[in-house]
């Protein structure tokens, strides 16, 4: 085999690993969409708060230690034990919940019925006030997420790729797990909504809420659902993202490479949001490897956003979207 | 004793009466008490009182605009009147979100049909008897003793109404791809999959053809006789109305004008004036 070809085989499969990263933002988006008719611009933040609460927990840190030290003069900063990671995730899981009910009791609730636009608003509001929140909850500064997944150079592959083609392959493990744990999610969520009472409750509440209020369900209460499973999601995206390139203030920036991926897959759509993931993961990296020698590089900042430009051009609903019919 | 028409008070009493084709109707299921809504400065319902006796088959009529679809509204909760008052099963019942008042047995299809456009007809109907799974969302997340024994239970009731209302063949088509009258019916089969004490239909045959309309009513009746669904109907087809219901209460501008059995109801000068006469197109 030619040694490009090796090499864009390599980039491809970096790219489809990349790709389950960026759909595990995305699906978050469009859990919270299908249901409620969202856009839920808080996405990203929630992965962020999630991950810093996760640290939080695992380091035992205080929550809002700079606040009470400013205030009250003290030096707290951590309890002196560390939480096991076993229990730091469900002692995350339900503070995503927590926070679920409280968005649904605080803004969503006194939004009801109104515009898509303002309830978008609402979402940018959100995601400044969790920002600055987590912020003061837990610190500013840059920390490392460790949850236990191993990291570094997977030596099965580059094993089996050397021995087939005289090439070792680099791909990271962690990515790999990425993957695999994206599928596991994806498997339960799609089980979950298609035999599941709640499951059905929510397709219908996202189908048509009258006819959902008609048959008995509580609209209230699959909006705390749906936000707590998107806060799961987001936890999902915040552990993976956090352990790659640590807990920060541009994990939340991981929401703007989730728009050009729901663009691709539509908004409606989970199996959209995977396969837009893959197919934005493997385009960058391919754009990347054969025009990098020609354009001189930085390619993968852009190349999503412009392929979503030439996707909303030719197909806007996305390739899994509901087509839009105009009947007249 | 509010909510008889004149001619109504010789025949009902207080445990109910005979129809003229012979079936026994029970007590007082529902009851509204001088019922006022208003939107604004407009007064949709005035001051209305009626009851719906179990078994019946009560009938809302009236020109556009007389305010049915508010009753009909009022009774599954979507809408809550200014004044008076709802007493259900014996109780006057609080202010209640329509999720709760579904829970309460109340079934309803809307006038412009709400079904889950995106789901197949099963799934629609199955979550007509969402309300009916009792297992927690744990033993739902895990697929694991009560809840699949109750996805079972729930899906063999679901096919005894599909049965019933012969839709076998469309079960695992999407709804978005049926044809209006079909639609209507898939409607019918979720509000009756929660077995409803009270079965509400806003305008079951509009826009139907002859033949359509024809099945619809067959349903209507046939429903009522194997299950004993007490069911109020709103409907502007004269003809079907008078053929289907035990009773009728006639409305016009949010004030009732007449309320008994068709016969009564036809004879009603008031009601001739202003549905069947002058007002009607």
């Amino acid at each position: 085999m030619p040694d490009t070809l090796l090499f864009a085989l390599e980039a491809s499969l970096n790219g489809l690993t990349a790709g389950v990263m960026y759909a595990l933002v995305a699906l978050g988006f469009v859990l919270i969409f299908k249901a409620s008719g969202i856009f839920n611009f808080a996405q990203g933040v929630l992965a962020l708060f999630a991950a810093l609460t996760l640290v939080g927990f695992q380091s035992g840190q205080i929550p809002f230690s700079h606040l009470i030290n400013a205030t009250l003069g003290t030096r707290l900063h951590h309890f002196g034990w560390n939480m096991p990671t076993v229990l730091a995730i469900p002692a995350t899981v339900l503070v995503m919940i927590g926070l679920a009910i409280l968005v649904e009791r605080f803004i969503l609730k006194h939004l009801i019925n109104q515009e898509p636009i303002i309830l978008f608003m609402a979402t940018i509001g959100l995601a400044y006030f969790l920002e600055g929140f987590g912020d003061i909850m837990w610190g500013a500064e840059v920390k490392a997420l460790d949850v236990g997944l191993p990291k570094g150079m997977s030596m099965a592959v580059d094993d089996a790729t050397f021995n087939w083609f005289g090439y070792g392959f680099y791909i990271d493990r962690l990515e790999i797990w990425a993957a695999g744990i994206a599928a596991v999610l994806v498997a339960v969520l799609t089980v979950f909504s298609q035999y599941t009472k709640q499951g059905r409750a929510l397709r219908a509440v996202a189908d048509d809420h009258q006819a959902a209020l008609s048959v008995g369900i509580s609209l209230r209460f699959i909006w705390v659902l749906t936000w707590s499973i998107a806060g799961i999601v987001a936890l999902v995206a915040g552990i993976m993202w956090g352990s790659k390139s640590g807990v920060q203030f541009s994990l939340s920036l991981i929401a703007l490479k989730a728009l050009p991926v729901l663009i691709l897959g539509g908004f409606t759509s989970i199996p959209g949001a995977i396969v837009g993931g893959l197919i934005i993961g493997v385009g960058e990296k391919l754009f990347d490897f054969f025009m990098n020698p020609i354009i001189g590089g930085a390619t993968e900042n852009w190349f999503a956003y412009m392929l979503a430009l030439v996707f909303l051009l030719f197909r806007p609903q996305g390739l899994f979207g509901e087509r839009i019919i105009e009947r007249v | 004793m509010s909510g008889q028409g004149e001619g109504m008070r010789d025949t009902v009493t207080d445990e109910g009466y005979m129809t003229a084709d012979g079936r026994k109707i029970g007590g007082v299921a529902m009851e509204m008490r001088n019922i006022t809504l208003r939107f604004g400065g407009v007064v949709a319902i005035k001051d209305i009182s009626f009851d719906i006796r179990w078994g019946e088959i009560r009938a809302i009529i009236g020109p556009n605009g007389a305010g049915k679809s508010s009753m009909l509204n009022v009774i599954s909760g979507f809408y809550h009147p200014q004044e008076g008052e709802v007493i259900y099963k014996g109780y006057k019942r609080p202010a209640m979100r329509p999720y709760q008042v579904a829970q309460q047995g109340i079934a309803r299809t809307f006038q412009n049909i709400a079904l889950f456009e995106g789901m197949s007809v099963l799934d629609n109907i199955m979550t007509g008897r969402l309300h009916h799974m009792k297992a927690n969302m744990f033993q739902q997340a895990i697929w694991w003793g009560r809840a699949a024994r109750e996805e079972a239970e729930n899906r063999a009731q679901v096919e005894k109404i599909i049965d019933f209302l012969e839709i076998q063949h469309i079960r695992k088509t999407p709804v978005s791809r049926l044809p209006y009258g079909l639609k209507k019916r898939v409607e019918l089969a979720r509000a009756l999959a929660a077995e409803p004490a009270i079965l509400l239909l806003d305008e079951p045959m509009a826009g139907m053809n002859v033949e359509e309309k024809e099945d619809m009513c067959r349903f209507i009746l046939d429903v009522n006789d194997e299950f004993g669904t007490t069911t109020v109907l709103i409907e502007h087809d004269m003809g079907v109305v008078m053929d289907l219901s035990d009773r009728v209460v006639v409305m016009d501008y949010g004030k009732k004008i007449g309320d008994g059995t068709p016969d009564e109801v036809r004879n009603n000068q008031e009601v001739i004036n202003a549905y069947l006469g002058v007002a009607h197109d």
